[in-house]
């Protein structure tokens, strides 16, 4: 029990994430629902269904980021936040810029491209909280004298990629690239690729930042091979983007540049495997740690994941995936199965740190079974989207129509095991969300009254 | 690109047609790939699904204009390539040239 506030801005970034996973989660099922009876929820379109589940669920991502890094430095780091003033301007700006999205996107008001759909005028403010996101971080990170371990790297790489990135996602609203629909569209998938290179490089950051803590080994964070792999993924971040447009028509040496560039990724790869034994043993000595089991599963769905996203940066392959399911399976295994995997191991981390361990004891059978009802879910979810990816990877352009009534029992199977997998993140969810909140109770009780 | 195209491209956003709809499969997985709706269909027959809907995509009860719009944006999309590509060939390395790629 404390009463230093310090980390209370960052706990509070945390909570609103999971609500933000929650929500995404909630509309993500209704839009698998909508896939496959159209006429479900009339009211609420599918063209409103989907950029509120991807906008919901990428802001979890960042928030819970962000809520850790605004956690760890003060609380476990022992470096003051530069300012906790804009800690608070940062999460009002988020919550207020957030409800707006969220209203233009029910009432209807779109405006901007895929991903970003909402009026373009709103990425200014999404802007302005990311500068004082970055000063914060920056002169907070600096006071560090001693070598930076390669988290901080990670997260500071983050922050600035996000700000070019970000911006580059927008040069759309130039007529130059507006007007020329190859130029716009390499462009525009270009800054995505190196966008979600971004939020990695936050999730990763707090991934390597755990297991430093939870071994209590240095060597994860300063050790050459660390900074060897964060290298490599900063180099695929910049490059590695150019999987998305293989087809489009642009000049040939980006296609064969981005199939080299992906293939280093082998490396990371074998890595993973020459690593498995050593990290079953630690998972034995782990398995009753519940960050321990979120960081496991996101090591064994990076293995997925790598295996996939190797496969379809081969352009012969990619022939036949590119514009299927099995870029969503890509898509959504990493984002869930690696992302969101790290960033709940970070919630319970924060947790098990803060709280006695029979309070959370008393819920961990519960955490147990919504792990394994979410992963296995997962599993089935991804395992479906390759098979309709397959689907319509065969397709011949002649019947849309019946091609989609030939993937509808792999669609069934997906949106079934959303509705499963949804209900096991809201389990862990709701404990995390619940648990944090005793971690701010006694800080409530601790603040001055006014007088 | 021709006023109507640029105004086609406007309300595409608008309504968010991505969100269902792809181009050089990229985009939403609800509706058929558009890159080349246009050259393989025609023009009728995009106009006639914009103006009536089906049971997979509403009727957005868009005006004349618009719907010219966007069919001349899709046309404007149709002339920047092929997609899929048609003619193509896959190289020993896994790599894969394509007729339509610049020179």
């Amino acid at each position: 029990m404390t009463t230093d506030t310090s980390h209370y801005g960052g706990l509070r970034f945390m909570r609103l994430g999971m609500l933000a996973l929650a929500a995404g989660m909630l509309f993500g099922v209704i839009g698998g629902f909508q896939f496959l009876f159209p006429e479900f929820l009339q009211e609420l379109l599918f063209t409103k269904t989907r950029p509120l589940h991807v906008s919901l669920v990428i802001s979890s991502i960042f928030l819970l980021a962000i809520g850790g890094i605004y956690f760890y430095l003060p609380r476990q780091c022992r470096l003051p936040l530069f300012s906790v003033k804009a800690v608070n301007l940062h999460y009002w700006g988020f919550v207020v810029t957030g409800l707006t999205i969220i209203g233009c996107y029910l009432s209807g008001r779109f405006g901007g491209r895929e991903y970003f759909e909402f009026p373009p005028v709103l990425s200014i403010p999404i802007f302005l909280t990311w500068i004082l996101f970055g000063v914060n971080y920056f002169c907070t990170a600096r006071q560090d004298k001693e070598p930076w371990p390669v988290y901080y790297w990670m997260w500071g790489t983050g922050i600035v990629f996000f700000f070019i990135t970000y911006a580059e996602s927008h040069l759309w609203l130039i007529p130059y690239f507006r007007e020329n629909m190859v130029r716009e569209i390499i462009v525009q998938w270009k800054s995505y690729g190196a966008l979600t290179g971004s939020w990695n490089m936050l999730a990763y950051g707090t991934a390597l930042y755990l297991a430093t803590r939870i071994s209590g080994c240095e060597k994860y964070s300063r050790s050459r091979l660390a900074f060897s792999l964060y290298f490599l993924g900063l180099f695929n971040l910049m490059f590695g983007w150019a999987h998305h447009t293989y087809f489009v028509p642009s000049e040939p040496w980006i296609r064969t540049f981005a199939y080299f560039v992906s293939m280093t990724e082998l490396f990371i790869f074998g890595k993973i495997i020459w690593d498995w034994r050593a990290s079953l043993e630690d998972w034995q000595k782990n398995r009753h740690c519940n960050a321990y089991r979120f960081l496991m599963a996101a090591d064994v769905w990076v293995f997925v994941n790598l295996g996939l996203a190797l496969v379809i940066s081969v352009p012969a392959f990619n022939l036949f995936t590119h514009g299927t399911h099995i870029t969503v399976a890509h898509a959504m295994g990493t984002t869930i199965g690696i992302n969101i995997m790290i960033l709940l191991a970070s919630v319970f981390y924060v947790i098990r740190e803060e709280l006695p361990n029979e309070i959370h004891a008393r819920c961990s059978s519960q955490l147990r079974t919504g792990f394994w009802l979410a992963n296995i879910s997962l599993a089935v979810f991804f395992v479906a989207l390759i098979l309709a990816g397959i689907g319509k990877g065969v397709y011949d352009g002649t019947s849309f129509q019946e091609m989609m009534t030939g993937i509808r029992p792999f669609l069934f199977a997906f949106t079934l095991s959303g509705v499963t997998m949804m209900i096991g993140f809201w389990v862990i969810l709701w404990h995390g969300f619940r648990l944090m909140g005793q971690i701010l109770a006694p800080v409530r009780v601790a603040e001055p009254e006014p007088a | 690109m021709s006023d109507a195209a640029r105004h086609g491209q406007q309300v595409f956003q608008d309504k968010n047609c991505i969100a269902c709809h792809q181009f050089y499969g990229l985009g939403g997985y609800m509706g058929p790939d558009l890159t080349n709706v246009i050259s393989t269909r025609g023009e009728a027959y995009s106009r006639a699904f914009i103006v009536a809907g089906t049971a997979r995509m509403p009727n957005f009860e868009l005006t004349d204009d618009e719907v010219s719009a966007v069919v001349a944006y899709l046309g404007f999309v149709d002339q920047t390539g092929t997609y899929p590509p048609k003619d193509y060939q896959i190289l020993w390395t896994g790599n894969v040239a394509q007729a339509d790629d610049p020179r």
